[in-house]
C-alpha cells in the first residue's frame, strides 16, 4: 500500500519536475532579450562572461558584495546540498561511481551544515524586519521543507538507521519498473514525502532561480552593444520606418 | 501622525545623519503620500497611449503584462526567480532616505509580482494568500503609480542581487502598463511630447538655440580672446548630441563651453543639430521601446543629413545609456559612419584621448580654488562603458579631472563606482511634484559628500549628467552646500584649458607685457 503510494507519487513528481522545468526554461529561452542590458562593469568577451557566471554560480559573488551573513548561510546551504545530492546518487546507480563513493563521508556530515544554513536563513527571515516584510507564508514553508528534509535525513543516517539497501532496491525498482517494497519507517516516509513535494513545487516556485540564473541578461551578456548590432526582433527594421517629420528645423 | 514621528525617529539619529549607507528600520507608508501629477489626455495620446482609463482597464493591463512577458526575457525571468533573500533590501537610496519598505527593491518588484502571480501562475491562482498574490484593483494601480515613480531606475539593486535582478526593468514595465491604461506621468510624458514637437526636452526652437549658441561664442571670446565656434546644422565630421539642459541651465552650460573649447583646440569640424538637439531619451524611463526609438531615430537622421563621420554624446547619464546600450539596437546599423570610431562615443572618451595624445594644454592652477570629488552617475556606472575595458567609465572622467585639477579626492568606498548612489532625481523623477522624494533619495549621496568634505576639505562635486547637475543644484542647499558646488566635468576642463592664441596662453608664456615686466621685477 505505502509502496504503491510512494511509487506513484515519485513517478508523478518526477514527471512534473522534469516537464515543468523544461517548460519554464523553454519559456526563458524563446523569449527575446531585445537590448543589451548587462549590468556594467561587465566582461567584454564571451570567455569573460563564462568566468563571471562561474563566480556568480559557484561563489555567489554578488551576494558576497551585498551581505556577508546571507552569503555564509546560503553558501553553507547550497554547498551541502550539492554534496548531499552527489552522495544520494548511490541510491540510483549501480555500480556506484568513484566520485560518489568519495563524496560519501562528506555528504553524510553535510546534512548538518545543510540544516544549519537553512536555520540561519530562516532566522534572518524572522528577525530582520526588512526581510520579514518581504516574506510570504510560502517563503517560510519552503525553508521549513528543506529543514524537514535535512532533519529526517539525518535521523535516518545517524539515529534511527534505515535499511538503506531496501531503499535503494525501491528506487532501482522504480527505475526498472519492477517495484520493490519500501521500508515503512516514519523518517523514511517523511524524508521521501518532502523530497517529492520539493520536486513538485520546483517548477512553480522561486526554486526556478537555479536554472534561471543562467538566463539573467544583466549577468550573461557580453558588454558589446556598440560593437555588435542586435536589432529588436519585434520592431520593424530601420529601413522600413518613417522618420518623424522635421519640426522647427530646416532639414529636408 | 504616528508614522511621521517614527520616520523622524528613524532618520534623525546621529548615525542616520552621518553614515551614507545607514539603513533605517522600515516604517510602513512613510512616503505613500508622495505622488507626481498624472499626464493629461492630450500628452498621453501623442505617445500612442489612451488618454482616459478604458472601461476594461484590468483586462488591458493584464494583456499588456502578458505581452511584455513575451517581449522581454528580463521581465519574464525576474518575475519568477527572486528568492526573497533580502540582499537588495538595504541597497536602494530611496529606502535609505525614506524608510518606506515599499522602496526596498524586492518589495517594489513585489507590487507587480503579486499581481503577476495571481493571474499567471498556478500557485497564485489556487493559493493566493500562501504565495502573496493579489487581485489587480484600483488601489493596486494607484500604489504602482506611487512607488514605481519613486524608483530612479538606477540599477544599484541589480549589482547586489545574486541573480542580477534589475528592479529598473520591472519599473519600466510597470510604467508601460500604467501608460497602456492611460495612467501616465505628466513630467516624463510631456517632455517626450516636446521632443516630438520641437526636438528637445526644453522645447527650444531653432532660432532660440542659434541665438544661445551665438551668445556663448561671444562669451568665450570675451574670456579668452579666441573666436571659438559653436556650429549649428553645418556639414561636419562630428555630430555632437547633448542634453538640451546644456544650452540653458547652470552648471550644464559651462560644460558645453568646455566641449566647444576642446573641439576648437583640436581643430575638429563639428556641429550640433537643431533636429536632434536632445541626447536625453525619456522614453527609456517609461519603458517604451517604440517611443525610445522615435527619439533615437532623430539622431540617425541628423547624422545622415549632416553627413558626419561620427557621433559624440555630451555629458548626461541616462542619455549615455540610451546611446550606449540602445542607439545601435534601435536606430542602427550605423554602417554609414566611419568604422574607425565606436558608435556612439562619449565626450569624455574624446577628450581623454586628446589628453593622452598630449594635444591639449592645461593650466591646472585655474582650478586651484577647488577640491574636487566626482559623482558617478548611475547609468554611466552600471549601464555603460567608456574606453575599451570594463570600468573605463570610472577611470576616464577621473583621469580628465586629475589632468585639469590639482586636488582630487574620492568619496567613501561603497558610495562610488559600481556601488554609486543615485542623485535622487533620475529615472524621470526630476519634477517639483516629487521634491520630497528627491531630497530624501539624495541624502545618502549628500552624506557621502559631507564625509569627503570633512576628511579632505572637498568643496566641489563634478558630474557628467544633466539630471544629476540639476538635481544637485536644487538639493545641495538643503545640505549646507551652495547651488554652484556641483560642476560639469568639462567646466573644469574649460577653466584650465589653454587655447592656442588665447589671453591665457599669452599670460602663461610671458608674452603679455604686464606679465613680462612683473616677472622681470
Ligand atoms: S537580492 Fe535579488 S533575489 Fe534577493 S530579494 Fe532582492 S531581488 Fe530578490
Ligand atoms: S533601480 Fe535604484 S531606485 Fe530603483 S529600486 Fe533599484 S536601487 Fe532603488
Amino acid at each position: 500500500m505505502i509502496t504503491t503510494l510512494y511509487a506513484l507519487l515519485y513517478y508523478a513528481a518526477t514527471i512534473i519536475f522534469v516537464v515543468g522545468i523544461a517548460y519554464r526554461v523553454w519559456g526563458y529561452w524563446k523569449t527575446p532579450q531585445p537590448a543589451n542590458i548587462v549590468t556594467t562593469p561587465a566582461p567584454v568577451t564571451r570567455t569573460g562572461v563564462v568566468w563571471r557566471m562561474f563566480k556568480e554560480v559557484a561563489f555567489f559573488e554578488s551576494l558576497w558584495k551585498s551581505n556577508k551573513w546571507i552569503w555564509i548561510f546560503a553558501m553553507m546551504f547550497h554547498l551541502s546540498l550539492w554534496l548531499i545530492i552527489v552522495r544520494h546518487l548511490r541510491y540510483f546507480i549501480d555500480p556506484v561511481w568513484t566520485v560518489v563513493v568519495l563524496a560519501q563521508p562528506f555528504g553524510k556530515y553535510a546534512g548538518f551544515f545543510f540544516v544549519l544554513g537553512g536555520l540561519g536563513l530562516l532566522f534572518r527571515r524572522f528577525v530582520v524586519a526588512r526581510v520579514r516584510y518581504i516574506s510570504a507564508p510560502s517563503d517560510y514553508l519552503m525553508i521549513l521543507m528543506f529543514i524537514g528534509i535535512g532533519l529526517s535525513g539525518l535521523l535516518m543516517t545517524f539515529v534511527n538507521k534505515t535499511d538503506i539497501v531496501a531503499v535503494k532496491a525501491f528506487f532501482r525498482g522504480l527505475m526498472t519498473f519492477n517495484w520493490q517494497p519500501l521500508p515503512a519507517d516514519l523518517p523514511v516516509l517523511v524524508h521521501l514525502g518532502l523530497v517529492a513535494v520539493f520536486l513538485i513545487v520546483f517548477p512553480f516556485s522561486k526554486l526556478l532561480h537555479a536554472p534561471g540564473v543562467f538566463f539573467s541578461p544583466t549577468r550573461n551578456m557580453v558588454d558589446n552593444p556598440r560593437e555588435k548590432y542586435r536589432p529588436v526582433p519585434w520592431l520593424p527594421p530601420v529601413s522600413e520606418v518613417t522618420f518623424d517629420p522635421p519640426h522647427g528645423s530646416k532639414q529636408s | 501622525m504616528a508614522e511621521e514621528e517614527k520616520v523622524i525617529e528613524e532618520l534623525t539619529t546621529e548615525e542616520a545623519l552621518t553614515d551614507p549607507l545607514y539603513v533605517p528600520e522600515p516604517v510602513e507608508g512613510a512616503t505613500e503620500h508622495v505622488r507626481s501629477f498624472p499626464a493629461a489626455p492630450q500628452f498621453q495620446e501623442k505617445l500612442g497611449y489612451p488618454g482616459e482609463r478604458p472601461e476594461n482597464w484590468q483586462e488591458v493591463a493584464l494583456a499588456k503584462m502578458d505581452e511584455l512577458r513575451g517581449k522581454f526575457r528580463s521581465f519574464r525571468l525576474f518575475l519568477d526567480i527572486c528568492v526573497k533573500c533580502g540582499a537588495c533590501t538595504d541597497k536602494c537610496h530611496y529606502y535609505m532616505g525614506t524608510a518606506d519598505p515599499k522602496n526596498m527593491p524586492v518589495a517594489r518588484q513585489d507590487l507587480l509580482r503579486s499581481v503577476y502571480r495571481r493571474y499567471f501562475t498556478l500557485p497564485g491562482k489556487w493559493f493566493p494568500d500562501l504565495v502573496g498574490a493579489r487581485e489587480l484593483t484600483e488601489d493596486v494601480l494607484d500604489e504602482w503609480y506611487t512607488y514605481y515613480f519613486q524608483c530612479s531606475e538606477c540599477r544599484r539593486c541589480s549589482v547586489f542581487c545574486p541573480y542580477g535582478i534589475d528592479t529598473a526593468e520591472i519599473t519600466m514595465a510597470a510604467r508601460e502598463i500604467l501608460d497602456s491604461v492611460g495612467y501616465g506621468m505628466k513630467y516624463t510624458n510631456e517632455i517626450i511630447g516636446k521632443v516630438f514637437d520641437i526636438g528637445n526636452n526644453l522645447g527650444l526652437p531653432k532660432p532660440a538655440l542659434a541665438s544661445t549658441l551665438e551668445d556663448l561664442e561671444e562669451e568665450i571670446e570675451d574670456d579668452t580672446g579666441v573666436k571659438v565656434r559653436l556650429p549649428l546644422d553645418e556639414p561636419a565630421d562630428v555630430l555632437l548630441v547633448t542634453p538640451s539642459a546644456d544650452f540653458f541651465a547652470e552648471p550644464h552650460i559651462d560644460g558645453l563651453i568646455g566641449y566647444a573649447k576642446v573641439f576648437h583646440a583640436l581643430g575638429e569640424k563639428w556641429t550640433l543639430s537643431s533636429y536632434a538637439s536632445e541626447a536625453a531619451n525619456f522614453a527609456m524611463f517609461i519603458g517604451s521601446y517604440e517611443n525610445m526609438r522615435r527619439i533615437a531615430l532623430r539622431i540617425r537622421k541628423a547624422a545622415i543629413d549632416l553627413g558626419v563621420k561620427r557621433i559624440i554624446i555630451g555629458e548626461c547619464g541616462h542619455a549615455w545609456r540610451a546611446a550606449y546600450q540602445f542607439l545601435n539596437t534601435l536606430a542602427g546599423p550605423f554602417d554609414f559612419l566611419d568604422p574607425k570610431y565606436p558608435v556612439p562615443q562619449h565626450i569624455c572618451e574624446y577628450t581623454w584621448e586628446a589628453i593622452q595624445a598630449g594635444k591639449l594644454r592645461f593650466n591646472k592652477e585655474e582650478n586651484d580654488f577647488y577640491k574636487v570629488t566626482f559623482h558617478d552617475s548611475c547609468n554611466v556606472s552600471r549601464a555603460s562603458r567608456m574606453g575599451n575595458y570594463p570600468g573605463g567609465q570610472f577611470d576616464i572622467p577621473r583621469n580628465i579631472i586629475k589632468a585639469v585639477c590639482n586636488h582630487y579626492y574620492d568619496m567613501p568606498e561603497g558610495t562610488i563606482k559600481e556601488a554609486t548612489l543615485c542623485c535622487g532625481g533620475g529615472g524621470g523623477l526630476l519634477t517639483d511634484d516629487l521634491m520630497e522624494i528627491r531630497k530624501k533619495g539624495g541624502s545618502p549621496r549628500m552624506k557621502a559628500l559631507k564625509q569627503a568634505s570633512e576628511e579632505y576639505g572637498v568643496n566641489k562635486m563634478a558630474a557628467i549628467c544633466a539630471i544629476c547637475k540639476t538635481q544637485f543644484s536644487k538639493i545641495m542647499p538643503y545640505y549646507g552646500y551652495g547651488m554652484d558646488d556641483i560642476m560639469s566635468v568639462h567646466q573644469l576642463v574649460s577653466n584650465a584649458i589653454v587655447l592656442p592664441g588665447s589671453e591665457q596662453e599669452a599670460e602663461l608664456d610671458g608674452t603679455d607685457e604686464n606679465e613680462a615686466t612683473e616677472a622681470a621685477e
